[in-house]
């Protein structure tokens, strides 16, 4: 896959729909990209964390440790991300992402996100949107487990 | 040392000085031969005046006239022969030119002596110096520059180099001349006589006089220059501190006032100067202004004919240079003399080592005794703060002790005191009823260890920083064939006339015993199961990884490495590992290599196609040409020109983008940016000349899978390959040297051991590439034992000036195994653990512990639960021991607790 189109699969990124393609380019020229198996790792739960990931392609599964074992909450599909969280506030990989096919991704790390971030607001603001569906998203499933644990 | 040069230089090299005076005094006789011929050739050879009456003369006629004691009688030694005029000419004229001859041989070999003794006497004086900075006690480290000390022995003393030759020569030599001289005056008319002598007089007085200030301030002048040479050391050594704090100018504030002080002193020197030449020269022109008035005088008057008064004013002529010289030479002395005073007087702080305890020791060395006693042992630098107080301890050198204290407790200073780190100001430290501080270094060298917080590395290789604590002794004297030997010997020799110890470096210092190895063959192992104590075999197996092995020196290793790439291919045709190396195989284009790696297809040796040197490279471009990739790449350069003006020109140039990603640095890109307006899009024809070989060299390291521009599709990898295989095929004799091609069936000893063993590149992009095939490469060099000879060529590796290309925990761990290689009978470790993480720390402590067993161990607790093991504890508080004993004991003392509770 050449430069130009990974830039088209990046303009159809959410996160970056308001960016110039100049910059597009930059950011697909600077970030890394990574493929994962079927099956393997991109990052574990409790790890701490250096870079988030953007999906260019493929699916992965968000897992999660309980004491009965590890627990699929999510799935995330190509123009998804994950990752923001542990560079964000330094804390260790909350989750872990296995890629559940061929997943490509594009990292990008701690440095060239905080760099991107205060260059491109609107790229903070596509963040704090998808990071506020999360969270109510959260709230929704408390509020039913409550209701249900009540019933 | 001797405080007066004079005395220092008489004493190493009288009978050296001694031979060259008598050579002087001989030379002299040649010298006036050669003077006095020319007369007889002109009187007698050419004018005839002995030929006038005879027709020949006799010659070579020898008679000794001994009528003084026999009357009448002439012993007749030399017949001699008749010779006619002639034949004298010629023989006269023959012997001028062998008088010459000789004379100048005679210079020669007096000036080579002369250069010889100045340089042994120098030799001597360095090594001296040197000596003595072995010998400082390690206080006095902390008051004096290193700079300033290299400079003193490498700068400053050098002109005693030169001086030394002439010391006593010079004076006799001239001095001789200038009596000659006054005697003739004196012969001539004594009242004139007494003038000139006491015109000299004046001169020899005020003249030195004039150049007293010109000394002070050469003296000032040397110290500036050392002082300058320290404050540049320090500006470099804190560098980072100037920039963490941004206090460059405050720095330059500080270099342009010293300079400015430097120059002043510079000028006034100058000024100085001219001002007792000015004097010089008026006073030496007052001789003959007297002789012109006297003289005349006399002879106006008829007491002195005025061939007389020439004839004192030529012998006066004669006078003044080497009583000019003579000056010169004094002023020379003073200047040496002060110079030499300065230099001294820092290399003899008080308290310096005595020699003898560091003597070299003549067999094995003996060992430790069994118990340490400390009794009322007391530190204090100042003399105020009592950083031990009062100690007294009863220490078996076999058994594993901790020593716990909050900071400030003075368990640090008991673990200096213990390596002998720091002079004790008071009660005594005796090992078996001997003085402790009175032991051989040797002794303590060999026997026991001490690793501190900081551990200082020399800038050599891991290995012989690990084994330096086992070189006290040559151990086997290196192996010369017959006639190095004998150049060896000539070098020792030369060693021991100037008073350098005549040891040989090139011997094995390596006292293999001291290590638990019975040799050379088995230290790897011993080596090997050091840094796993300190956990840093890893470590060194990736830097050995990183390493790279001279196929002549090792065939075998490289034999092995060779197989380990087989059996490593073997392995990765396994579908898991499927797509993770791309090798390299000749007959492909690899899109994880550059295209100037592919072009050269092996590794360059040397500078000839060494990185941007392959786009400059002569043969290169004629290969390109022929094949007109040129263009092509000049269109690609044009290309990637586009794409990063496109990409980075918004960036502020310190963006740290540039440097890991642009193919053109923030400097040059404006330039680019205008190159590409004046094209506007015209194509590679209208590119000028001048900016071809720049454009050209930019597609050389892009890498297509790495950059992804799609520049080069299969069309062009094609054209690569025909290319490199064009270059190949053409190479012309002279650059064969300078690469190596890669061959799957040939080790390449230009490439580091991991690109033998993978013979490939890890394609971008897959994830945990790396971590996967390095685990398979451990594995697979496992299988083959490999595992410690990588870790040997990692042991190869130049750790860098104190040991900066090492990390500081590296280094550390470094320092520590270099005192467990020794297998110390008595080890100190002075909170040398500190740095690591406390589980490393726990971990490194129980390693040492066991690897120690039944010797001993101080362990100075950077945190008191590092204690636990220790059977036996010491609690310090204030500089005193608060506790000491088996830990049963210790455990009730109320400090202990406390210090417990807090770890």
């Amino acid at each position: 896959m050449n430069l130009n189109e990974e830039v088209e699969i990046l303009k159809g990124v959410p996160l970056f729909a308001k960016m110039e393609p100049a910059k597009l380019k930059l950011l697909a020229f600077t970030g890394e990209r990574m493929t994962f198996n079927s099956d393997q790792e991109v990052c574990h739960q409790g790890d701490p964390g250096d870079a988030m990931y953007v999906i260019l392609g493929g699916i992965a599964d968000v897992l999660i440790d309980t004491p009965t074992g590890q627990l699929r909450v999510a799935q995330l599909k190509k123009n998804g991300f994950f990752g923001e969280t542990a560079i964000l506030c330094d804390a260790p990989r909350n989750a872990t992402i296995k890629a559940s096919e061929s997943l490509l991704t594009l990292r990008i790390n701690k440095d060239m996100f905080y760099r991107l971030v205060s260059e491109f607001p609107s790229m903070a603001i596509e963040m704090m949107r998808e990071l506020a569906h999360r969270v109510e998203d959260t709230n929704q499933k408390l509020r039913e487990a409550t209701a249900n644990k009540a019933a | 040392m001797q405080r007066n040069l004079f005395s220092y230089i008489w004493r190493y090299s009288r009978p050296e000085q001694l031979v060259i005076l008598l050579l002087v005094v001989f030379a002299q006789v040649f010298y006036f031969m050669s003077l006095t011929v020319p007369k007889s050739i002109v009187n007698n050879g050419i004018t005839g005046n002995a030929f006038k009456n005879h027709h020949t003369i006799p010659f070579l006629v020898w008679e000794l006239d001994l009528s003084a004691i026999f009357p009448g009688k002439v012993l007749r030694i030399l017949d001699g022969f008749q010779v006619d005029q002639l034949q004298y000419l010629v023989i006269m004229s023959f012997v001028f030119l062998a008088a010459v001859i000789v004379n100048g041989q005679f210079k020669k070999s007096i000036n080579t002596q002369k250069g010889r003794m100045g340089e042994r006497m120098l030799r001597r004086l360095r090594y001296e110096l040197y000596d003595r900075i072995l010998r400082f006690p390690p206080a006095h480290f902390r008051k004096v520059k290193q700079a300033e000390l290299a400079t003193m022995i490498k700068d400053e003393v050098e002109p005693l180099g030169g001086f030394i030759g002439d010391a006593f020569v010079q004076p006799m030599f001239l001095g001789g001349q200038a009596l000659t001289a006054i005697i003739f005056i004196m012969m001539q008319n004594f009242l004139l006589s007494i003038i000139v002598l006491v015109l000299l007089g004046v001169q020899m007085v005020i003249i030195p006089r004039l150049r007293k200030p010109v000394l002070v301030l050469g003296r000032q002048r040397q110290l500036s220059a050392r002082l300058l040479a320290g404050r540049i050391a320090e500006t470099a050594d804190g560098n980072t501190e100037i920039h963490v704090h941004g206090a460059a100018n405050y720095e330059r504030a500080d270099i342009s006032e010293r300079l400015g002080h430097i120059f002043k002193i510079r000028f006034d020197l100058y000024n100085k100067k001219f001002v007792a030449k000015f004097w010089n020269n008026i006073l030496s022109q007052a001789t003959p202004f007297a002789i012109y008035l006297v003289g005349g005088y006399f002879a106006i008057t008829g007491q002195m004919d005025v061939g007389a008064v020439v004839g004192v004013l030529l012998a006066y002529k004669d006078l003044p240079s080497p009583i000019k010289e003579l000056i010169d030479w004094d002023q020379q002395r003073q200047d040496v003399q002060i110079k030499y005073e300065q230099v001294i007087d820092q290399f003899q702080p008080e308290g310096m080592m005595d020699p003898d305890l560091q003597a070299v020791p003549d067999g094995p060395i003996p060992p430790l005794g069994h118990e340490l006693v400390l009794t009322g042992v007391t530190v204090s630098e100042d003399g105020r703060v009592k950083q031990l107080d009062n100690v007294s301890l009863t220490l078996p050198t076999d058994t594993h002790v901790a020593v716990i204290g909050g900071s400030g407790s003075g368990k640090d200073v008991l673990g200096q005191v213990l390596a002998r780190q720091v002079p004790i100001n008071g009660g005594s430290v005796r090992i078996d009823g001997q003085d402790f501080f009175r032991l051989p270094e040797y002794v303590l060298g060999a026997r026991a260890g001490y690793v501190g917080q900081e551990t200082y590395l020399f800038p050599i290789s891991v290995r012989d920083n690990l084994l330096f604590g086992l070189k006290h002794r040559p151990v086997a004297p290196a192996q010369y064939d017959d006639a190095t030997r004998a150049l060896r010997e000539a070098f020792w020799r030369e060693s021991e006339r100037a008073g350098n110890p005549a040891f040989d470096p090139n011997a094995d210092w390596i006292d293999y015993e001291l290590a638990g190895a019975s040799g050379p063959a088995d230290l790897l192992r011993c080596i090997v199961e050091v840094l796993k104590q300190v956990e840093l075999d890893e470590d060194i197996y990736s830097l050995g990884l990183r390493g790279t092995v001279d196929a002549d020196k090792r065939p075998d290793l490289a034999e092995k490495i060779l197989k380990a790439r087989h059996a490593l291919h073997g392995r990765l045709q396994d579908a898991a590992y499927a797509g993770l190396v791309e090798p390299f195989n000749a007959e492909r284009y690899n899109r994880n290599l550059s295209v100037a790696e592919n072009l050269l297809f092996g590794t360059p040796v040397g500078p000839d196609f060494d990185g941007d040197n392959l786009a400059a490279d002569p043969y290169m471009q004629t290969v390109l040409h022929e094949l007109r990739l040129d263009e092509e790449l000049l269109r690609m350069g044009l290309s990637i020109a586009e794409t990063m003006v496109e990409l980075f020109s918004g960036l502020s140039p310190d963006n740290p983008l540039f440097e890991q990603y642009s193919f053109i640095s923030a400097d040059e890109l404006p330039n680019v940016r205008l190159l590409l307006q004046r094209l506007g899009g015209k194509g590679v024809e209208a590119v000028p000349e001048a900016d071809r070989v720049r454009l050209m060299t930019l597609p050389l390291c892009y890498v297509e899978a790495r950059h992804r521009l799609g520049l080069i599709d299969a069309e062009m990898e094609d054209r690569l390959l025909a290319a490199r295989r064009a270059f190949a095929a053409g190479l012309p004799g002279p650059l064969r040297g300078a690469v190596r091609f890669y061959d799957f069936e040939q080790y390449n000893g230009a490439a580091t051991l991991q690109d033998n063993i993978l013979f490939g590149r890890l394609v971008y992009g897959q994830a945990q590439a790396d971590q996967r095939i390095g685990t398979l490469t451990r594995e697979v060099l496992d299988e083959l034992e490999l595992h410690d000879s990588v870790i040997e060529v990692g042991l190869e590796f130049n750790v860098g000036v104190g040991g900066k290309r090492l990390g500081a925990t590296q280094r550390q761990k470094l320092g520590i195994a270099r005192a467990l290689i020794k297998r110390p009978q008595f080890l100190v470790v002075n909170e040398a653990v500190a740095a690591f993480d406390g589980r490393t720390q726990d971990r490194i402590r129980d390693h040492i512990l066991a690897a120690a067993e039944g010797r001993g161990v101080v362990w100075i607790a950077n945190r008191p639960s590092q204690a636990e093991p220790f059977d036996r504890v010491i609690v310090m508080q204030g500089g005193r021991v608060a506790t000491f004993g088996e830990k049963a004991q210790v455990e009730g003392n109320g400090l202990y607790a406390e210090l417990m509770a807090s770890a």
